[in-house]
């Protein structure tokens, strides 16, 4: 943690920053809530995405120091060894860890 | 303030991005080759990119007094296909001479698969052989931790790579300071979803200071905003920092690494002698 690097005081930072901020959280609320409305009704905590999103939030309400890092390697994928072959072009934003299943 | 725009795909944007980007304050954009959105056909698609990217753009940047400057190469979307791979590889070194053209780039991984890295590796050896800058792709969400690593130990082998001729973009929080504290430099990419915010940008500056640190919206065919370096100025003016540091992040830095390459220069704006010298001093 690198305290006293942001000019602002906390003070000015809640003042600068809180409405966006409150309006990112309402988002999430919403994105949540919708997702217990779905057509079908299907649990959303089975999918790999989610899950890592439920951890992220936990991380977020925690008192960790470097949470925002966290957050990241929370989506990453932890491995070191490279794919034998490409499976898909694009990035699903979480680490799925059934993809790395042969 | 003048800015320079580290990483621009202006093949996808429109002669008014430009005159906008210029009225901001733009007096250069740095234009890494990259994937269309779908595969080339042939090496043959990759040379009329080429050519687009050394005599096209060029003027049509100037149009708005702006400089352009690119870097060639098979991007990493690409980089599986081995074949096609060595096929472009062979065809780039006649490019190279052409006035605009700072080095090789945007290469790096994408999915972090074994031919990838082949694929790199071919293109910073072609780099080290003909005396180019490198700028390097990092993958995207939840591969860009393992692929910046991976990235850096490949690099860390090659023999006769200089770090400091190295960029490494796309860094986040999570990759950062590995890719900093091997030596490189390193940019922040202020891309709507997929990257980072100018608020997050303006927290890793904070964070780790202001050394080897450039900015660019990589703005392309996706949604992105051709503009995000002069926005993150604003941010970076909402919470007091100094002048002095923003030119440093948005002008100075770049400039540095780009006059690494021999070629870079703005004329127009009669301060060669200071370029020199910052030159001179790193």
């Amino acid at each position: 943690m690198t305290k006293g690097t942001c000019p602002l005081t906390t003070g000015q930072i809640i003042d600068e920053y809180f409405i966006e901020n409150r309006t990112r959280l309402l988002e999430l609320a919403a994105f949540l809530e919708r997702l217990d409305r779905s057509a079908d009704g299907v649990d959303a905590t089975n999918d790999f995405r989610m899950a890592a999103f439920r951890r992220a939030l936990q991380m977020i309400a925690s008192n960790a120091p470097d949470k925002m890092d966290q957050v990241q390697l929370l989506f990453s994928d932890p491995t070191t060894e490279p794919r034998e072959q490409l499976d898909t072009k694009s990035a699903s934003g979480a680490w799925n860890p059934a993809s790395e299943v042969a | 303030m003048y800015y320079i725009e580290m990483h621009a795909h202006m093949v996808s944007r429109t002669t008014d991005d430009y005159r906008d980007m210029a009225m901001a304050g733009c007096v250069a954009v740095s234009e890494p080759a990259f994937w269309a959105g779908w595969d080339r056909s042939s090496a043959d698609g990759f040379e009329d990119y080429f050519r687009q990217l050394t005599e096209f753009e060029p003027k049509r940047a100037a149009q708005a007094s702006i400089r352009h400057v690119t870097w060639l190469c098979l991007n990493p979307k690409e980089g599986e296909d081995r074949t096609l791979a060595a096929e472009v590889l062979k065809r780039i070194p006649k490019y190279l001479d052409r006035p605009n053209v700072v080095g090789i780039g945007e290469i790096g991984l994408n999915r972090v698969t074994r031919n990838e890295i082949a694929t790199l590796n071919d293109h910073v050896q072609l780099a080290l052989n003909s005396n180019q800058l490198i700028l390097i792709h990092t993958p995207h969400l939840e591969d860009k931790y393992k692929g910046t690593r991976v990235t850096i130990e490949n690099l860390q082998k090659m023999k006769g790579l200089r770090a400091n001729r190295v960029l490494i973009d796309h860094a986040e929080e999570h990759t950062v300071n590995m890719i900093l504290e091997a030596g490189f430099y390193t940019g922040f990419t202020l891309y709507p979803n997929t990257k980072v915010s100018a608020a997050r940008a303006v927290d890793m500056v904070e964070k780790y200071g202001t050394e080897r640190i450039t900015v660019s919206s990589a703005c392309d065919w996706g949604p992105s905003v051709p503009t995000a370096v002069p926005q993150l100025m604003l941010e970076m003016r909402r919470r007091g920092h100094s002048e002095e540091i923003i030119r440093k992040i948005v002008f100075e830095n770049p400039l540095e690494f780009l006059l690494q390459s021999g070629k870079f220069e703005l004329p127009r704006l009669g301060i060669q002698a200071a370029l020199r010298s910052i030159a001179a001093a790193t």
